[in-house]
């Protein structure tokens, strides 16, 4: 008994042990973030004298400077470019990715293992071979400069992940639903839109999810192709608050609309916590 | 119906499968394939977005501005009989580059490991700080961020704050002291080690416990098991974790673009090879030599990728764990 009790005691104090480094660890590690967003509240004088999380004066002075925007151009009107970019580009990454995946996952057709090895080996293509042929091409086109060069490869699958996060979760359906529908005479449209769409619900949440991510944070084809400030994205305003040389004119705002900039992933992240684990499980996505 | 023509019947049986995957054929073929193909040809000739007509076939003219300097050249006489300069600054931005990939990844992949071990404990309320520890991978790529870095490590920022608080003295600017520069970014790199701790956390969990109670009874200890047993059955995990992160940090950019202000920073401390591509390309408009560099960029990544696959045969092994 006495043995039992000390075991008992020595795992809980091992546990109390673990459970503390691992939150002071944890605060070390957001402690930036937090900063950041009481720092946003903190008079811009005071933001670099102190390091603390409590701020001695409270002011909204940061958001009102920063939400006035750049050349003009309010926040507001970045925020509203952002979102809508990532509304469309659910909307195309939806539709392709899905299409694709259930020809992948379901149907019968010759040349589906090598057009499927090939979709692979784009997955890990870095972008930059394509990225100046696509800058000329949508040029041509006259699109630099509107929303278009980011948002028509999402209706074409061009987001290789989610085809294949897709696929995966198709294939792990039962088969004899298929079947049965078939058999009832459902075409093979009808079964993907009946079927497979409303039971990939949860696959097709992460893929949503994600492309919000990953559209919200782009920076590299903002810059590329966002080039007038009435269609600037908020990461592509954001920039302009750092100088040329690298200096910072206005810290306060900057910092404030950083925070704000970064609400709609927290957001996101804490209500839909179970699709971002399985997302990064089955496919490794990077966050 | 069964006796119909076999083109019919090819076209029956195929219709479907090519009709839902028109959309990806159409993306892979107009965005992907075509503008591979287009980028090698212009890596072989000298054009010049703002002047398209004046475009000229160099043959290996700009991989020879690349590495000329391997050779000890500053300039050479180009195929059009004009004399080329060697990018100074190319073999900069690879070393950058590489320094940090080797540093950063197997920091980061080794403290993601160290912290999914931590959790794998049969501890309570580790969602939650499965969720806390995700946060700076669930920010860490934006701007907001990268902009952020720059106030913690400025001269007067936060990080000196507190090493100041702790008795330091003398201490310099991290981000703008070339010989620091580079590792603020690293830091940045490992901070974000979230999605890599939840793949090894979830790999971690298929372990069998049994296995590590068996080895406890004939007399393992703690370290004997992480090597003995962890590690080789958590090693397929760590061949997919170390090729995907090395794949993405060869490609950083936007860290290094905000800061260095859109430049590589002090002495080029922080001229990351894509900033370094998309400064000739996007401010030079010097797009034949961008895709030259695109290429090789994409022969280094293939050719590490092959490396590590093949190497994997040697410490990475599967059967068991099932």
């Amino acid at each position: 008994m006495g043995r039992g009790n000390n075991v008992k005691t020595g795992v809980a104090l091992r546990h109390g042990l673990t459970h503390l480094f691992i939150i002071a660890l944890g605060i070390t590690m957001i402690y930036p973030v937090l900063w950041m967003i009481v720092s946003s509240f903190k008079p811009n004088n005071m933001i670099f004298s102190d390091p603390g999380l409590i701020p001695k004066a409270v002011t909204f002075e940061n958001y009102a400077a920063g939400w006035k925007g750049y050349a003009g151009v309010s926040f507001g009107v970045f925020f509203t470019n952002s979102l809508f970019l990532c509304a469309v580009s659910i909307l195309g990454n939806l539709i392709s990715c899905s299409l694709a995946a259930y020809a992948f996952a379901r149907l019968k057709f010759t040349g589906r293992s090598f057009w499927f090895a090939v979709m692979m080996v784009t997955l890990m293509l870095p972008a930059h071979v394509t990225l100046v042929p696509q800058y000329i091409l949508f040029n041509s086109f006259g699109w630099v400069g509107t929303f278009l060069p980011i948002l028509t490869p999402k209706f074409l699958a061009t987001d290789a992940f989610f085809v294949f996060l897709l696929v995966q979760f198709i294939r792990s359906l039962p088969k004899e639903l298929d079947e049965a529908a078939t058999i009832d005479g459902c075409s093979k449209f009808g079964i993907f839109l009946r079927i497979i769409l409303p039971l990939a619900l949860p696959a097709l949440v992460t893929v949503a999810l994600f492309t919000f991510l990953w559209t919200w944070d782009d920076f590299f084809n903002h810059l590329l192709y966002l080039t007038k400030p009435p269609i600037f994205s908020v990461t592509r305003a954001l920039r302009t608050f750092v100088g040329d040389a690298g200096a910072v004119s206005n810290w306060g705002a900057a910092l404030a609309m950083s925070t704000l900039a970064m609400l709609p992933a927290f957001l996101l992240f804490f209500s839909l916590q179970r699709y971002f684990v399985e997302g990064i499980t089955t496919t490794g996505l990077k966050g | 119906m069964s006796n119909s023509h076999p083109i019919v019947r090819f076209l029956r049986r195929n219709a479907a499968g090519y009709l839902f995957l028109t959309p990806w054929l159409v993306g892979f073929f107009v965005l992907t394939l075509y503008p591979m193909i287009y980028s090698l040809w212009l890596s072989f000739t000298n054009y010049n977005f703002t002047k398209p007509d004046a475009m000229q076939w160099i043959g290996f003219g700009n991989y020879l501005k690349m590495f000329g300097s391997v050779f000890g050249l500053s300039q050479f006489t180009a195929a059009t009989g004009d004399a080329m300069h060697i990018d100074r600054h190319y073999m900069k931005s690879l070393s950058v580059t590489f320094t940090y990939v080797l540093a950063a990844v197997p920091l980061k992949l080794t403290f993601a490991l160290g912290v999914a071990m931590l959790m794998s404990q049969k501890l309570r309320w580790v969602p939650f700080y499965r969720a806390v520890y995700y946060i700076p991978t669930l920010l860490g790529g934006s701007v907001a961020i990268a902009v952020l870095w720059r106030k913690l490590f400025e001269k007067d920022g936060l990080i000196n704050a507190f090493l100041s608080i702790l008795g330091f003295t003398d201490l310099p600017g991290w981000i703008t002291n070339p010989r620091y520069a580079l590792w603020t970014l690293v830091l940045l790199a490992v901070w974000q080690f979230g999605s890599s701790m939840i793949i090894f956390l979830a790999g971690l969990k298929q372990i069998p416990q049994e296995y590590y109670e068996a080895a406890g009874v004939d007399g393992a200890n703690k370290v004997h098991q992480f090597f003995f047993i962890t590690l080789p059955l958590l090693s397929p995990v760590i061949l997919f974790n170390l090729v995907m992160q090395m794949i993405s940090a060869f490609q950083v950019f936007t860290q290094a673009y905000i800061i260095g202000g859109g430049g590589g920073g002090v002495l080029n401390s922080t001229l990351f090879y894509t900033l370094h591509l998309y400064i000739q390309g996007w401010t030079y408009y010097e797009m034949g030599y961008a895709s030259a560099m695109a290429w090789v960029l994409l022969l280094i990544i293939g050719v590490l990728t092959a490396l590590i696959f093949r190497s994997s045969r040697f410490w990475v092994s599967y059967g068991t764990g099932e």
